[in-house]
């Protein structure tokens, strides 16, 4: 991961911006692509650990996931689901337009 | 300074319980103490009616001897947890106007169990920071040193802060790498970091969801102990939560730790750290010694790495969790054409810096081609930490460290976000093992900030965390109260 053809530019900036639906003003892509490379050449010590034989570890809790019964626990709920919402009606969440 | 903001949490429990003041003295000397150290930035929220209300159903309580384990003790409350009807900002922009409709279950928890809420209080923007600076209401002051400005450390920031300056009798905080445990260190109080799973994370704003774990900020080992017992508990709502029983904390005060295995490990020493911690952190080696305890020097080996894992790994659970701030549900909307645009101007102009790096090295890391070169690999070297711990409890039963390589410092003094990551190098590794911690004071540095250290125990053995954690305390007597309280 230390190789220099994997470190950002601007260009993988905008796409990572793009897939982040993060709006980055221009003049500011600069010094975000010099802190990100700087983090990542910092976590890429990594390489130096061997990891071959190891399994990667995303819970600690050593629990299995308990189950549940399918059932309905609340509902009836609509006007506090909308009640945070920038704009409602009859219901439903409003969103720009997204069919021409 | 009100002397009935002299008391601490358990004192102040029984001295309401043989009347020696009611519920309500108590809230509104709080009331006037948050007036008057307002400088510092700690609150956000003040919901006084709502909390005078608490008081005298708690003095109610009182007169009809029905009372809870927490009954009339005002409490202060990060503003990481969903507060119903209470506004709930995370410190962010993009949550400025957002009002739960539900409680969080820690919470609902403390006010079950009789406490008063005081109002919410200011941390770093999701949690992700570790000087309180990335708040989007500005800093909050640290309140040592009178004529200084400094940090209260992050994230639970506005928490410590209010702790220290009694403005608070205690705090909820949230730890993800360090964020009770360090501040708690710069301000001169105590901050436990419960096991992964101890406290629902039931309606807390999420930041890394294998990470985050609530806890008490308290001004003893005592408090923190009569508070986590309320925090506490298997819920049903949170699918991490440990379906196990916590033992009653306040019957492990006094247990000693004759006989007890202190280990030491070589990795927590490196350069970078002041002296006067050192200087510290070796007088509390000793104290643990004369108090029975033998002391082993441990090798975590993969300590080194613990901080790049945890950047690979927080960062990438975040950017996941973060995407819920999508103007549609909840939360501030920057009106566009289309909907992918309103997407990115809402996010873009809600969150701040910080928030949108951690954002953009979560995406980069979980992206097509860089998964396995990153997210993979961390989630293999956490392992490895965790194993590392693993086999020193089979040696020891505690590790104690520094629980910060420096003490405070100043606000505004820019750093670059690697060199503030810094700030949680000791706090991290037992972050991503799920363990228990608690950082707690022990002495002063030459300019009179505090330092403090460190004790780290295996999973859900917060008993025995509390028991050394007393001995460490009675030994250091650190009784300095902050001095800028009303800078």
């Amino acid at each position: 991961m230390s190789n220099k053809e994997t470190m950002v530019d601007i260009p993988t900036v905008n796409k990572i911006a793009r897939l982040s639906r993060l709006n980055i003003p221009e003049d500011s892509k600069q010094n975000l692509t010099n802190d990100l490379n700087n983090i990542l050449g910092f976590v890429a010590q990594l390489d130096e650990v061997n990891t071959s034989d190891v399994k990667p570890l995303a819970s600690v809790t050593g629990h299995k996931l308990p189950l549940r019964s399918d059932k309905v626990t609340d509902g009836n709920i609509e006007d506090l689901v909308l009640k945070n919402a920038p704009e409602s009606s009859s219901g439903f969440f409003v969103v720009p337009k997204v069919i021409e | 300074m009100s002397d009935l903001l002299k008391f601490d949490l358990l004192s102040a429990s029984i001295a309401l319980k043989n009347k020696e003041f009611s519920s309500l003295e108590l809230t509104n000397a709080y009331f006037e103490a948050i007036e008057q150290t307002s400088a510092l930035g700690a609150y956000l929220e003040i919901v006084k009616d709502h909390s005078l209300n608490m008081a005298k159903a708690s003095d109610k309580n009182f007169k009809n001897g029905t009372l809870r384990p927490l009954e009339g003790l005002p409490i202060g409350v990060k503003d990481m947890f969903c507060t119903k009807d209470i506004k709930t900002t995370a410190s962010s922009k993009i949550l400025e106007n957002f009002c739960p409709t539900y409680e969080s279950t820690v919470t609902q928890n403390l006010w079950d169990d009789g406490a008063v809420m005081l109002g919410k209080l200011s941390c770093d923007e999701f949690a992700m920071g570790s000087s309180n600076e990335t708040a989007a209401k500005g800093n909050v002051v640290n309140p040592w040193l009178k004529n200084s400005k400094m940090s209260p450390g992050g994230s639970s920031g506005g928490s410590a802060s209010a702790v220290a300056a009694r403005s608070a009798l205690a705090a909820t905080g949230t730890d993800t790498g360090g964020s009770i445990r360090q501040p708690a260190a710069f301000c001169g109080i105590t901050g436990l970091k419960p096991t992964y799973g101890r406290c629902s994370r039931w309606g807390i704003v999420a930041f890394s969801s294998s990470l985050d774990q609530a806890g008490p900020l308290t001004r003893t080992v005592s408090d923190a102990a009569l508070m986590l017992n309320s925090m506490a508990g298997h819920d049903k709502k949170d699918s991490t939560s440990a379906n196990l029983e916590m033992p009653d904390l306040m019957n492990y005060l006094d247990k000693g730790i004759r006989g007890k295995k202190i280990g030491i490990p070589k990795e927590y020493t490196q350069d970078g750290i002041s002296d006067d911690i050192v200087t510290f952190y070796e007088k509390s080696i000793n104290w643990l010694k004369e108090s029975g305890a033998e002391i082993l020097p441990v090798s975590l080996p993969h300590t080194k790495y613990a901080l790049p894992v945890y950047y690979i790994i927080a960062p990438a659970e975040a950017s996941s969790n973060l995407a819920r701030y999508d103007g549609v549900r909840y939360g501030k909307r920057n009106e566009a054409a289309s909907l992918d645009e309103m997407y990115e101007v809402t996010r873009g102009n809600g969150f701040g810096e910080e928030v949108k790096r951690r954002i953009m090295i979560g995406t980069y890391v979980l992206s097509s081609g860089y998964y396995d070169a990153y997210y993979l690999k961390a989630q293999k070297v956490r392992r490895l930490i965790k194993e590392d711990f693993d086999n020193v409890f089979k040696e020891v039963d505690y590790i104690l460290t520094p629980s910060t390589p420096t003490t405070s410092f100043e606000l505004g003094k820019k750093q670059d976000p690697l060199t503030m990551y810094l700030n949680d190098i000791f706090t991290v590794p037992a972050s991503l093992a799920g363990l228990p911690g608690i950082s707690l004071p022990v002495g002063l540095d030459k300019s009179g900030l505090p330092i403090g250290i460190q004790l780290i125990a295996n999973s859900f053995d917060e008993p025995g965390l509390i028991s050394t954690a007393r001995v460490l305390e009675r030994s250091a007597e650190f009784n300095f109260i902050a001095d800028g309280a009303a800078k």
